[in-house]
């Protein structure tokens, strides 16, 4: 087995760029990355800096122009583009920073989603969803609607539906910009104590400076590079 | 992740309502004009279709639609039931005849004059009497939307309600006097006007003034010969046009057609619909969507396939359509119901109407899915990310 195979995330020199002629903007200048099983990686930096659009390229949802992405060994590029999608609903779950929780469907259905995309049946994608939603201190809230739910909660929603089919690498984008700090710091338990695992993976995309001590490693970056990678103590 | 989809459309319920308000209001345009249409058409031979039971008319050539007959001489009547082919014929009188009311006023009214032994082309439906009455002296039967409307009895007094006909009521044809002896129900005439059944020779001695009374020969074909053969042979043989009832229904219609902008006009009012229901709908169910399109992101960025997207787009689309349609349907289709006794000009819906508006309504939705599938389809996944 080589080492790409053992890692959760390989990255290497990844380049991304956006536009053309004059409006080119180069978003990722050769970025060198790993992340292991079982690690919570942060992705730090000044707005701009890239780290949305490398996160995008590790969750497989945006195409590098070189460099290499692999995955739990798996080489996206080698993909064909279904082979991709099918491959992100099995291995990939996402938490986002405005939650994208659909408001018309309940906490359990919205959890369920990743699940009926994986052709579970509805009344076990839900059975599963209740479970997750329990888990992360929701019972009795199963039925709400978005709406219904503050913000720690829709969040704590979004982070159910990113466990419930029991990805491999989980993508946080910002989960805690939204909320205020005690809030914030209430869903890092909730993903430290709930995401990490031998298994799995964790990077998650932040500039509040409040959960850092959540991190196992900090990846600093600045101008589509990663300055720095400092383990956290 | 269907009823995922269904519900996100239910969930929206203003849009949804929008949306299902559009598609109705479309069918309704293009279910109702149209069966307007058909019951104008329906009533453009209806003379034809009440009299069932001959194969072949027998007109002057130069008759160009039902209305337009053209008096024969009596003596053509033998000369067709000479014709080989022919099991029988007889003549049939159609004209214009004004019956004086009792308050002197004047109503014009269809008479049809049938064959005085078989009564062949008389009414199929009777409310009131017998169609062997008319063998009684004066004898006349009546259609009902006639003997409750144009022909009803005028109040004495001024406002008052009139009165239906009643068999028993005598009426003044030509200064001729007619008893009532039979309601009779019949499809109603392109002209709405009244209809008066009596025997062939009483319709001559109430039109005495014509010279020529016979209108049509009706003719029924032997059981082996094809009533096509026996008209070309009528024709050949006699100078005079024969036509079988559906050709002779077929030519009556396209005339009003061919000399009226009446398809025009009706189809306007349906190409109309259809655009205003496109344009609605699609721009609404467009919307629909692109209010989603965040959602539609997150359900690709965790794994959906375009394949999925699409068939839940489509799902949506159809079931707004299905809904949309079945409302405007239903709609018109109490409206046609509840006037379907109505005296004046009535809504007919068929199979062929629904059929078609309703390939017209699926049209739209499939066209709206297509814009939305098309955005979603072109979404990056990376856009939930912004």
């Amino acid at each position: 087995m080589s080492e790409n195979e053992t890692m959760a995330v390989y990255c290497g020199g990844i380049t991304k760029s956006y536009g053309i002629g004059e409006a080119r903007v180069q978003a990722l200048r050769g970025i060198d990355l790993e992340v292991h099983p079982g690690e919570l990686l942060m992705l730090v930096g000044p707005s701009g800096c890239g780290k949305t659009t490398l996160i995008s390229v590790i969750a497989g949802i945006l195409d590098q122009d070189d460099g290499e992405c692999v995955l739990f060994g798996q080489d996206l590029k080698q993909l064909s583009h279904n082979q991709r999608v099918v491959y992100r609903g099995r291995n990939i779950g996402f938490v986002f920073q405005a939650f994208n929780l659909i408001p018309t469907l309940s906490a359990a259905e919205n959890v369920a989603i990743p699940l009926l995309i994986n052709g579970m049946p509805m009344d076990k994608a839900i059975s599963r969803a209740f479970e997750c939603l329990r888990n992360v201190g929701l019972e009795g809230r199963e039925n709400a609607l978005p709406s219904q739910l503050s913000g720690g909660q829709q969040q704590r929603v979004a982070i159910a539906r990113a466990l419930v089919h029991n990805p491999r690498l989980v993508v946080c984008d910002e989960p805690t910009s939204a909320l205020d700090h005690e809030t914030g710091r209430r869903v890092m338990d909730v993903i430290k104590n709930l995401a990490v695992n031998s298994d799995r993976a964790l990077v998650i995309v932040t500039h509040d400076a409040r959960i850092f001590d959540f991190a196992d490693r900090i990846a600093h970056m600045d101008d589509g590079r990663i300055e720095k990678v400092e383990r956290n103590n | 992740m269907f009823r995922i989809a269904l519900k996100m459309l239910f969930g929206d319920r203003g849009k949804y309502l929008g949306i299902i308000t559009g598609i109705a209001l479309s069918s309704i345009l293009m279910i109702q004009q149209p069966g307007i249409l058909i019951s104008i058409f329906t009533t453009m031979y209806s003379f034809i279709t009440d009299i069932g039971l001959p194969d072949v008319w027998v007109m002057d050539p130069k008759v160009q639609f039902i209305d337009d007959s053209k008096p024969l001489l009596d003596t053509q009547l033998y000369r067709v039931r000479g014709v080989k082919g022919v099991e029988w014929a007889v003549p049939l009188y159609k004209g214009s005849q004004r019956v004086r009311m009792d308050n002197g006023e004047t109503v014009g009214c269809n008479m049809l004059g049938l064959d005085d032994a078989s009564l062949i082309g008389g009414p199929a439906i009777m409310i009131q009497g017998k169609l062997a009455d008319l063998h009684q002296p004066d004898a006349v039967i009546v259609d009902e939307a006639g003997a409750k409307g144009r022909l009803a009895k005028p109040s004495s007094t001024p406002g008052g309600k009139s009165t239906p006909l009643q068999v028993g009521d005598s009426l003044e044809i030509n200064d001729k006097r007619a008893v009532v002896v039979g309601i009779a129900r019949a499809t109603k005439t392109f002209q709405s006007q009244p209809i008066i059944y009596t025997t062939y020779t009483r319709a001559k001695n109430f039109a005495l003034s014509e010279r020529k009374l016979l209108s049509y020969i009706l003719v029924k074909a032997k059981a082996n010969e094809s009533p096509q053969a026996v008209a070309r042979r009528i024709t050949k043989e006699t100078g005079m046009a024969a036509r079988t009832a559906d050709e002779f229904k077929s030519m009556s219609l396209w005339y009003i057609i061919e000399n009226t902008s009446i398809i025009t006009n009706f189809g306007f009012v349906v190409l109309v619909g259809f655009i205003v229901g496109a344009a609605v709908t699609g721009q609404i169910f467009y919307n629909f969507t692109l209010d989603n399109l965040r959602y539609f992101g997150v359900f690709k960025a965790m794994g959906a396939t375009d394949r999925m997207l699409r068939w839940m787009i489509l799902l949506q689309a159809l079931l707004v359509g299905g809904v949309g349609f079945g409302i405007g349907a239903g709609l018109v289709a109490t409206f046609a119901a509840a006037t379907r006794d109505s005296s004046d000009l009535t809504l007919k819906l068929n199979w062929q109407l629904l059929t078609g508006s309703g390939l017209a309504v699926l049209l739209i939705v499939l066209l709206a899915a297509l814009i939305s599938v098309r955005k979603v389809l072109k979404l990056e996944p990376a856009e939930v990310f912004k």
